[in-house]
């Protein structure tokens, strides 16, 4: 019989009619890392948010039986109390404060009802021992590298007596050395009795140190694999991430008349000044007319970050390479510059930074391109109300009428009201960031038919996407990118999903 | 749909625009029946149009500010420092009005701009930066009245902005005419618009509203608009101040409802992010706003000097946050893209009502500000609770 530090039994949750997880069992045994795998939109983040308490008892079915009693968090903090820590891909620290004062940061030491800062650093110092980092506690979390910042959030679930710790993506934002460096101390902190539940898309460190690993797809559990029955290899893992079939949810296109060049980036690469480093890495990336090209890749492999570069570079990067349109060499300082040169681009947050969630339908479909509607800077009302209801009509958007407030219209529509706004720019060339995210099947579908109808009438599409059924269904051609690199270039006929996820977790 | 049923929904989509010209309404019976119908007369209507002026238009540029997301605190001692360099030129340097005014309005926009670049470019929040100006320009007020303290004006033509009328022609049963002819070519032109813009949308096939509601809109508007010209002119007609107050409401109204102009507005305001990736440059909005609110303080600054005929050393005081509150009771959304002009004055003659209507019932000043500043909470309860029922 095996001592189970945690079971999930039959957990499900749903978000408002998507079922996000259905019937997922999780078992970790005590002492032991635990990797937790799965593409984008799995559940794994979902199914920890679960256990932590993020989303509390009674908002999922299914128990939490944490050493031997059911658990009912209501808060984050119940879970803390009871020893679990989750340590997320963003990390939650106090940049502008201290080492010591994050590391107890809502768990002071106190004597009476002051804080003992004294005994707090002293304390702090053991903690710093026990990560193996040899910073003066006294430093600023942001003169650390983020290496050290994980360290030091790991402290910090130390610090709270932590039983099971969970990592969400650790070595996401890591170097090499760095990543290393916290593989072993993960080995370290086993050693001392710590179980250890550990989300990675790094399959080469998931093979260096799991003990076990359980795949999610789909919201479902697909197998539990245990390294000393030498089930943990690439090709096993892979081929249960993956294993869903493409159905013909994907529409065909007639017939593919791919036509000259129309965009090419040369050695392009993007740095972040804010996060300071490079987001994109010498891509070469041509697309030419009539064709629908596939960036597959990991969230946070640089793939928006490559479509900002090129579409006015909103983020301020410092760029370099070269940029050709048609050809000829261009720079493309703002996005209104993007527009008229027939650039358009439809975001992977339609709520955070794609669409005014206040406004009507109309205001939205015309918000990038007022000039078509206005002469001498004044809007023609009616006009717009026109154009509005041709693009409401053509697209689908289910809604009573164009006076309807964006906010209040489901994902999908929301979705056809940005793919709205930006045909109605009349672009060349449409990049379609995470097209069908957070929508149903029945509105995927549309999507889909719409963007062949657009290949047909001439337009070209770069459609990054996480979902390799989608860019296997739709593309012509495949690029697929990890750490801002493009790790592979895949003609449609010799992708499948095996080789995309083996470029994608290099 | 029957005509109850009609009028029920255009009450329920505008609940919040309507709500405040029903506040108002009840707001001036109430009043007249305390004062025995003295608040709904001629002559204290007219004041107090006339009071509300400089920070009517202070109120039309505070919203845009606000629907941007920023605020603007220098406003008030901005506009007091410029009606005192207005009284200088005026005065002292012996530059005509008609030059003065214009000289004055530029350097309003420079001052606006300023602020926008120390908001927009270096990234200041508008709060500080705002306050910083607020210290700067009462500074500067001390400075340039310190010598000579208050500065009269003797400019008949100058005065007349904050203190006369338009000229009556000829009196009819004590009425002024040009008043009344002006009021009736209002009213003229608001139902040939009205009706245009029907025809228009009738000849695109879209829906409008049924002829019954129609008609009685249009006859409601157009008695309004009579009842308050025959007010008005039973005292001195219309003066100055309101019209220019009119044409800046107009030219406003315009420009944020029928312009891209205004729409970039509206979209920097509700989504800045999303604003920037549809092409709109975002800075250039900051600049025009600050830019226009730094016009509207020198225009405010011109109205209170010539009001009182002379550049006092506290001139401007608290005008800026009269303006914010009457934004705010008018239904601009502190959380950016919403709010209209027209609200804002509206919300500006409650304030102003307000204050008209207890000083004539004799409450004192103490609880004068505690019913206002009831007043501007309950408006923006009233305004919470009617976002959240309709989300």
């Amino acid at each position: 019989m095996s001592d189970y530090i945690l079971e999930m039994n039959r957990i499900s949750k749903e978000f408002t009619g998507v079922k996000a997880l259905s019937d997922v069992t999780f078992k970790v045994e005590r002492g032991e890392i635990h990797c937790l795998i799965g593409e984008n939109g799995a559940g794994k983040s979902t199914l920890m948010k679960v256990l932590s308490g993020v989303y509390p008892h009674g908002t999922y079915s299914g128990d939490i039986v944490f050493e031997g009693s059911v658990q009912n968090f209501g808060k984050i903090s119940d879970s803390v109390k009871t020893g679990i820590a989750i340590i997320y891909q963003e990390l939650a620290l106090f940049p502008d404060l201290t080492v010591y004062e994050n590391i107890f940061a809502g768990n002071e030491v106190k004597r009476g009802a002051l804080v003992d800062w004294n005994q707090t650093i002293v304390q702090a110092k053991q903690m710093l021992q026990k990560v193996k980092l040899n910073v003066n506690p006294e430093t600023l979390i942001k003169e650390l590298g983020v290496g050290k910042q994980q360290l030091v959030e790991i402290a910090k679930a130390l610090s709270k007596n932590v039983k099971l710790l969970i990592l969400d993506e650790p070595t996401a934002a890591l170097n090499e050395n760095d990543s290393e460096n916290l593989l072993e101390l993960l080995r370290e902190l086993k050693n001392q009795g710590i179980t250890c539940i550990m989300i990675s898309h790094k399959l080469k460190e998931v093979i260096a140190i799991a003990d076990k690993a359980t795949v999610l797809r789909d919201g479902r559990t697909i197998c539990t694999l245990d390294a000393s029955k030498g089930e943990i290899s690439e090709s096993i893992i892979i081929k249960n991430m993956v294993g869903r079939e493409i159905d013909d949810i994907y529409p065909k296109r007639a017939n593919k008349a791919i036509g000259k060049t129309i965009l090419e980036v040369k050695k392009w690469s993007a740095h972040d000044p804010q996060l300071g480093r490079q987001v994109v890495k010498e891509v070469n990336l041509h697309v030419k007319k009539g064709e629908i090209v596939g960036i597959a890749g990991l969230m946070g492999s640089g793939r928006t970050e490559l479509a900002l570069s090129i579409f006015g570079n909103p983020k301020s990067y410092k760029l370099q390479g070269e940029l050709l349109l048609d050809g000829i060499p261009r720079t493309i300082k703002h996005p209104s510059e993007a527009i008229k040169a027939g650039i358009a681009y439809v975001t992977e947050d339609r709520k955070g930074d794609g669409l005014f969630l206040i406004q009507d339908i109309k205001s939205n479909v015309t918000a990038a391109n007022l000039r078509a509607i206005s002469s001498s800077g004044v809007i023609n009302v009616n006009e717009e109300v026109k154009v509005a209801n041709q693009y409401k009509n053509n697209l689908n958007v289910k809604a009573p009428s164009v006076e309807q407030i964006v906010g209040n219209l489901s994902g999908g529509n929301q979705q056809k009201v940005s793919l709205g706004k930006w045909l109605f720019v009349g672009p060349k060339l449409l990049i379609l960031d995470e097209p069908t995210r957070g929508i149903d099947v029945g509105a995927k579908f549309e999507i889909y038919t719409i963007m062949n109808k657009l290949i047909d009438e001439g337009m070209s599409i770069i459609m990054i996407s996480s979902e390799l059924g989608e860019v296997l269904g739709m593309s012509d051609r495949i690029y697929v990118m990890a750490e801002g690199r493009i790790k592979g270039e895949l003609s449609i006929d010799e992708a499948d999903q095996e080789k995309i996820m083996q470029y994608a977790t290099q | 749909m029957n005509f109850v049923n009609e009028a029920k929904s255009l009450v329920k989509v505008n609940i919040r625009e309507y709500g405040m010209y029903i506040a108002l309404f009840v707001i001036m019976l109430t009043f007249s029946i305390m004062t025995d119908g003295l608040f709904m007369s001629s002559r204290n209507i007219s004041n107090l149009l006339d009071a509300t002026g400089y920070i009517a238009v202070l109120a039309v540029g505070m919203t845009l500010v606000i629907v941007i997301r920023h605020i603007d605190l220098s406003v008030g001692f901005a506009a007091g420092f410029m009606g005192a360099i207005a009284a200088i030129l005026l005065t002292q340097a012996g530059i005509p009005f008609y030059l003065t005014i214009p000289i004055i309005l530029v350097l309003g926009v420079v001052i606006g701009m300023f602020n926008g670049v120390l908001v927009a470019s270096i990234g200041i929040p508008s709060f500080v930066a705002s306050l910083a100006g607020m210290l700067i320009f009462r500074g500067a007020l001390l400075q340039v009245t310190e010598k000579t303290g208050t500065i009269s004006i003797k400019d008949d033509h100058f005065n007349a902005i904050g203190n006369g009328f338009i000229p009556s022609i000829a009196k009819i049963n004590g009425l002024n005419l040009l008043s009344l002819i002006l009021g009736v070519v209002v009213i003229i032109l608001y139902i040939y618009s009205e009706f245009s813009q029907r025809k228009s949308k009738v000849k695109y096939n879209f829906e409008v509203v049924s002829k019954s509601i129609f008609t009685v809109k249009v006859v409601f508007v157009s008695a309004i608009i009579a009842y308050i010209t025959w007010i008005i002119s039973g005292y001195n007609g219309f003066s100055w101040t309101v019209i220019i107050m009119l044409i800046v409401v107009v030219i406003y109204h315009f420009l944020t409802t029928k312009t891209v102009l205004g729409r970039h507005i509206y979209a920097v305001g509700s989504n800045p992010e999303a604003a920037h990736l549809s092409g709109i440059n975002v800075k250039k909005i900051t600049y025009i706003v600050f830019g226009s609110m730094g016009m509207l303080s020198a225009l405010s600054g011109i109205l209170f000097t010539s009001r009182l005929q002379s550049a006092t050393t506290t001139a401007g005081t608290l005008f800026e946050l009269d303006a914010i509150a009457a934004a705010y009771v008018g239904g601009v959304s502190a959380a950016g893209g919403v709010g209209k002009v027209t609200g804002s004055i509206i919300g500006a003659i409650v304030m102003a009502s307000l204050s008209s209507g207890m000083n004539l019932l004799g409450v004192g000043v103490s609880y004068q500000y505690m019913i206002r500043g009831a007043v501007l909470a309950a408006a923006v309860i009233f305004d919470v609770m009617t976002r959240k029922k309709r989300s």
